[in-house]
């Protein structure tokens, strides 16, 4: 279990806006269970990410949110210094990844890398899920796989 | 391509308030805009109450219904805004003037933009909220630099070019910067070892690869060829422009986080289009305007219009290759974005009109063909291309 110490950026800054009936709300929902969910067609089987109402490869609307793996890998990343709201200041540099997963390609999920922020980072490599639990929701963060928890 | 611009619409006059650092305009976005519409009027020789048309980008606040009022123009007869993009909009918005003059709506439309960071907020600082957003700005990902950031970082992972490549691109705008009065960073001497030496904003972008952000307004009224040839006796004409996006494209600006080509400037689909209606191709332009958010935009956005490949890259983007008069390809000769003023890219426009016109302070020599590209990884992106007479014969 994670705590406020262990967060990536500081609570509160860009809490999750989220409600039952928002596009995005089966993700973060699936999150709090540490599963992570991605929208799937239901007639087609593929998925598409972020969710919309309509599915972008056959246009059905019958839609719901399958689970991926939680091991993935690093297509992109960004190493962020400046803080953009003073509240950040303590937390850059950060790590944002875009990961991969098996199950969905092309789909690319956005999280943060656990760890040293200032350590390399290298595209292609492996990273797992980590569930880092909010009061009111659940952020799907990376860590190098491998890695102690 | 049978149906085309080309042609068919000219630029009569540009104009430009002061431009200031962000939060130092002395006056309101509203009376910046209308200096510049002002200045641009004056400098095509005919009365601001004679435009009918008024078109603008990225949102702009200042309608033309309060332009048109303010301005006490006869009639109104053309308002459009160019959709999204930020400032990938301005040359679309030349695009939407110029489509309304050949299309017989309007006769003297005006391109706008006014920008009061100081009256109105920063975008560095973030954007407000909007559906699915949490996916992205939950993990910290929201300000520009923030959202483009990984597509550079994979281009460079997928092409092997030296990431030093960006440098040249931010010291050429500080170059031509230096001679154009116009400039907010006019007194600023950037060295490579100052650019090298710069703060981290997001890998692989330091403080120099960004934009500034700035207060002013830029112009650019369009009319008919017949008009613009008894106004000057060398008019400057729309010879093709374009506007759009690829399949699944968008990105992370837009929540869509699945698109099948992710490390692009995002103009692999309009630049076949734009040279096609221009009838030229690369090789035939004589000077480039590209928006720099962030100088690695730039190097994809010229890649992808075939002025460099992603072979030659590194030895393409050098300062000596991209500088006025001489250089293989002057880029940004004004001081673009990055130096003269970010008016969200208007400002580049206004400079490819003064490169066909001679007037520019960094000026190519005999430049007959003028290139914008507006607004790398944002969609729809635009791009203009301005030419004279005799590039038209």
């Amino acid at each position: 279990m994670t705590t406020a110490a262990d967060y990536i950026l500081p609570a509160g800054v860009f809490p999750v806006l989220s409600a039952p009936g928002d596009l995005d709300w089966p993700h973060w929902e699936a999150a709090r269970r540490e599963v992570i969910a991605i929208q799937q067609c239901t007639a087609c089987q593929r998925f598409q990410w972020g969710p919309e109402v309509m599915c972008h490869h056959c246009l059905s609307s019958e839609l719901t949110f399958a689970p991926v793996s939680t091991t993935g890998r690093i297509y992109s990343w960004e190493r962020v210094w400046h803080p953009i709201r003073a509240e950040l200041a303590p937390a850059c540099p950060y790590v944002t990844v875009l990961v991969e997963v098996p199950e969905a390609p092309g789909v690319l999920l956005i999280g943060n890398l656990v760890g040293d922020p200032r350590e390399p980072v290298t595209i292609g490599s492996a990273v797992e899920a980590v569930f880092e639990h909010h009061e009111d929701y659940t952020l799907v963060q990376w860590r190098r796989a491998g890695e102690a928890s | 391509m049978s149906r085309s611009i080309k042609g068919k619409a000219a630029v009569i006059g540009v104009g430009e308030s002061d431009y200031y650092r962000h939060g130092h305009a002395p006056k309101r976005e509203f009376e910046l805009t209308v200096d510049a519409i002002l200045n641009a009027a004056n400098d095509a020789g005919i009365s601001p109450k004679s435009i009918d048309g008024f078109v603008s980008f990225a949102d702009d606040r200042n309608t033309p219904t309060r332009l048109a009022n303010a301005l006490g123009i006869d009639e109104l007869r053309w308002s459009t805004m160019q959709w999204g993009g930020g400032g990938a909009g301005g040359s679309g918005a030349v695009q939407q003037a110029a489509a309304a003059i050949a299309a017989g709506f309007a006769e003297t439309v005006v391109v706008y933009r006014g920008l009061n960071q100081g009256e109105f907020g920063r975008y560095g600082a973030g954007r407000s909220r909007r559906a699915n957003d949490s996916l992205r700005v939950a993990y910290g990902m929201l300000s520009p630099a923030q959202l483009f950031a990984p597509k550079m970082m994979r281009f460079l992972y997928e092409t092997g070019i030296d990431p030093a490549v960006q440098e040249a691109v931010s010291l050429a705008s500080y170059h031509h910067a230096r001679t154009n009065p116009r400039a907010v960073m006019h007194d600023h001497k950037l060295t490579p070892e100052r650019y090298r030496e710069s703060r981290w904003i997001v890998e692989p972008w330091r403080l120099y690869d960004c934009c500034q952000e700035n207060d002013g307004a830029a112009a650019l009224i369009l009319s008919s060829p017949e008009r613009a040839r008894e106004l000057s006796d060398r008019p400057v004409y729309v010879m093709a422009a374009a506007q759009g996006a690829a399949h699944r494209a968008g990105g992370f600006l837009d929540y869509i986080y699945d698109g099948p080509d992710q490390p692009t400037s995002e103009f692999k689909t309009t630049a076949p289009r734009l040279f096609e209606m221009a009838g030229i191709g690369p090789a035939d332009v004589d000077v480039v305007q590209a928006y720099e958010n962030f100088t690695g935009g730039v190097v994809m956005s010229l890649i992808e219009h075939g002025f460099s490949s992603v072979e030659e890259a590194d030895s393409f983007f050098r300062l000596e290759n991209l500088i006025a008069p001489s250089g293989r390809l002057p880029l940004n000769t004004s001081g673009g974005n990055i130096a003269e003023a970010y008016i969200h890219g208007l400002e580049l426009n206004v400079e490819a009109v003064r490169q066909i016109r001679a007037t520019a302070t960094n000026q190519v020599p005999d430049a007959q063909v003028s290139f914008v590209a507006s607004g790398p990884m944002v969609t729809p992106v635009t791009s203009v291309i301005f030419c004279s007479e005799e590039a038209l014969a």
